[in-house]
């Protein structure tokens, strides 16, 4: 059982790639570090260093939208997000996500229940999200199996360190 | 046609043949790996075998640090592995150049096939693409390659590498939404406009997850050039793959490119679909996406007037032969307005060489046109046309989100070619219809 806690950080439907992390700076580095400065910079160009480690992302639909740039989800991890809860995902987002690591849930209506600065805690196993600021517990989509595994031990590349294999293998 | 080697003929005729099943279900059964001979049909999560898998000088660094990571040494099949440096070619800074060492030396350890210098989805096309392909590419653009009845998807680096480790992949089989262009298209109209009235239609989200098939007299008709350009842009509806069936005008291009199908698949003419489009095309007319979303879609006649710095005519999307013959129709005797750039990038190298043997280049650089080498440059706001604060450029590129092409102070319209040469004459956004008469 994972349980995440953190403040939210809110965004609207459909933030793409892009402001997530613009190209000019994933094309010069793959360091995490340097990308996580960056973070949401289209969108608030001082939000790497607004946030605080635990700290969640909650958005509307379809987050994650445009370029197949890992380095998206991976700048929103270093620079300290746990998990980013929307009502929806961009697919290549949504696959980055969790193959470096980032718990990406779908969880409905979330943009609706969860404020700016709400204190949200996450049951990574249970898939049970609860804002802990207005009391309101929602259930989160379930991930398939495979997915789950992976993320428990932390990614992709972690998995495979442990098992010798792909988790859908 | 070639057979594949762990799915039996049987099976292969059967698929091929049933009325009940959408392209997406047929191409991927009979890839599947984990359970081969067993049909897969949408929503299925499944493993299959994949045909191609590339990446290009903004993904596969970082997938090649992940292979090192996972501590494989040796790619499944070199053969089948191939890498671009197209998105910041030549390089335009030293760690940019660094990175482009880094995929050249995998290249020559591994034997796989690397090329420089071309835009990753045309120089696919021009030189691997076939029917029936599963095609993997970390970039969003690699459905670009259903435009050759391929099934084509994107994904990120890390995933890149474990198909270059395994050959494999998971995908959950997708639904299909088919969309039917008919009728006559009117003079001045073009992919790129049926493809940015979809999107304003559908929105970025409308496709998230399917298989968009084009279809319809209107696609029939319409080159690979053209149809690469509506497979392209099927991501920005969120799509999965975007396909065109083969016909004979695929076929007509694999000839005259010396290559032959693996597979010819088609939907079944009871196939399901979660939702079919029809669309009358001889209403349309030229649209243009407003900043800073590929769904804000208006006809070009309503936001006319809009003062421009750049014109930008390059990209996967719209830098064919086809565009630049269109531009360059646009543009004979004419000049760009003092004041505003018009940057050409072609899409590779073999475009470059035909627009170079024909009057083309000449016309774009009469009309004063600065003709780059083939690279993702503007598009992407590495090199090449970056914008400035508050720059405003008309482009026949596929997104226009904040600062995709530089400044976060800068906004891009998204057009077809002939708009975007059209309003590089004008100096301001113009339906290009006023020019073609």
């Amino acid at each position: 059982m994972i349980f995440l806690r953190g403040r939210a950080w809110k965004f609207s439907d459909n933030i793409d790639t892009d402001v997530i992390i613009p190209y000019k700076y994933k094309a010069r580095s793959i360091d995490p570090k340097d990308l996580a400065e960056h973070c949401m910079e289209g969108i608030d160009p001082e939000f790497s260093k607004k946030v605080k480690k635990g700290d969640f992302i909650v958005a509307g639909r379809n987050f994650g939208c445009g370029s197949s740039r890992e380095q998206a989800p991976v700048a929103i991890k270093a620079c300290g997000i746990s998990a980013v809860i929307a009502e929806s995902f961009a697919r290549i987002f949504y696959r980055n996500a969790i193959n470096i690591g980032l718990p990406a849930i779908v969880c409905k209506n979330i943009s609706k229940e969860v404020n700016e600065g709400d204190l949200i805690e996450l049951n990574l196993g249970e898939g049970v999200v609860k804002n802990l600021s207005t009391g309101k517990v929602m259930k989160a989509e379930r991930q398939p199996k495979f997915l789950e595994r992976m993320l428990e031990v932390g990614g992709l590349i972690e998995y495979y360190k442990k098992f010798g294999k792909f988790s859908w293998e | 046609m070639q057979n594949m080697d762990m799915v039996s003929k049987d099976f292969q005729d059967k698929v091929l043949n049933d009325q009940g099943l959408t392209f997406s279900e047929k191409i991927l059964s009979l890839k599947r790996s984990d359970e081969p001979n067993k049909i897969a049909l949408s929503n299925e999560i499944i493993v299959a075998k994949v045909d191609l898998a590339m990446a290009h000088d903004g993904t596969a660094p970082l997938a090649i640090k992940v292979l090192e990571e996972l501590g494989i040494k040796k790619i499944w099949d070199s053969s089948k592995v191939i890498l671009h440096i197209d998105h910041t070619y030549p390089a335009s800074s030293e760690q940019i150049a660094n990175f482009h060492s880094i995929m050249r030396k995998f290249a020559i350890t591994q034997g796989c096939h690397i090329q420089e210098g071309n835009i990753c989805h045309q120089y696919m096309l021009e030189n691997f693409v076939v029917p029936g392909m599963l095609i993997i590419g970390a970039d969003s653009h690699t459905t670009t390659q259903g435009s050759l009845g391929a099934f084509a998807t994107g994904v990120g680096s890390t995933e890149i590498a474990t198909i270059w480790a395994s050959g494999k992949i998971w995908l959950k089989v997708p639904e299909s939404i088919k969309i039917i262009f008919n009728g006559n298209l009117p003079k001045g109209v073009y992919a790129k406009d049926l493809i940015l009235y979809t999107t304003g239609k559908i929105s970025c989200e409308g496709a998230n997850y399917k298989t968009i098939e084009f279809t319809g007299n209107v696609v029939k008709g319409f080159s690979i050039d053209s149809r690469a350009t509506l497979c392209n842009m099927s991501i920005e509806a969120g799509a999965k793959a975007g396909i065109v069936e083969m016909d004979y005008i695929t076929k007509e291009y694999l000839i005259s490119l010396g290559r032959e199908p693996m597979l010819e698949v088609h939907s079944g003419k009871e196939a399901i679909y979660d939702k079919i489009l029809e669309e009358d095309v001889d209403g349309m007319e030229p649209y243009v996406a407003l900043p800073h979303s590929v769904d804000n879609v208006k006809a070009v006649r309503e936001v006319e007037g809009i003062p421009i710095d750049q014109a930008f005519l390059g990209s996967c999307t719209n830098a064919r032969l086809e565009d630049l013959m269109i531009a360059a129709k646009i543009l004979k005797g004419k000049k760009v307005k003092e004041g505003v750039r018009l940057i050409v990038t072609p899409a590779s190298k073999s475009v470059y060489k035909n627009i170079l043997k024909s009057e083309i280049a000449d016309i774009l650089l009469e009309a004063g046109a600065s003709i780059t080498s083939p690279t993702c440059g503007a598009c992407v706001g590495t090199h090449c046309g970056v914008l400035g604060a508050n720059e405003v450029c008309i482009s026949s590129s596929n997104r226009n989100f904040i600062g995709r092409m530089g400044s976060r102070g800068s906004k891009v319209y998204l057009a077809s070619p002939a708009t975007v040469v059209a309003s590089a004459i004008k100096g301001a956004i113009i339906d290009p219809r006023d020019y073609l008469r």
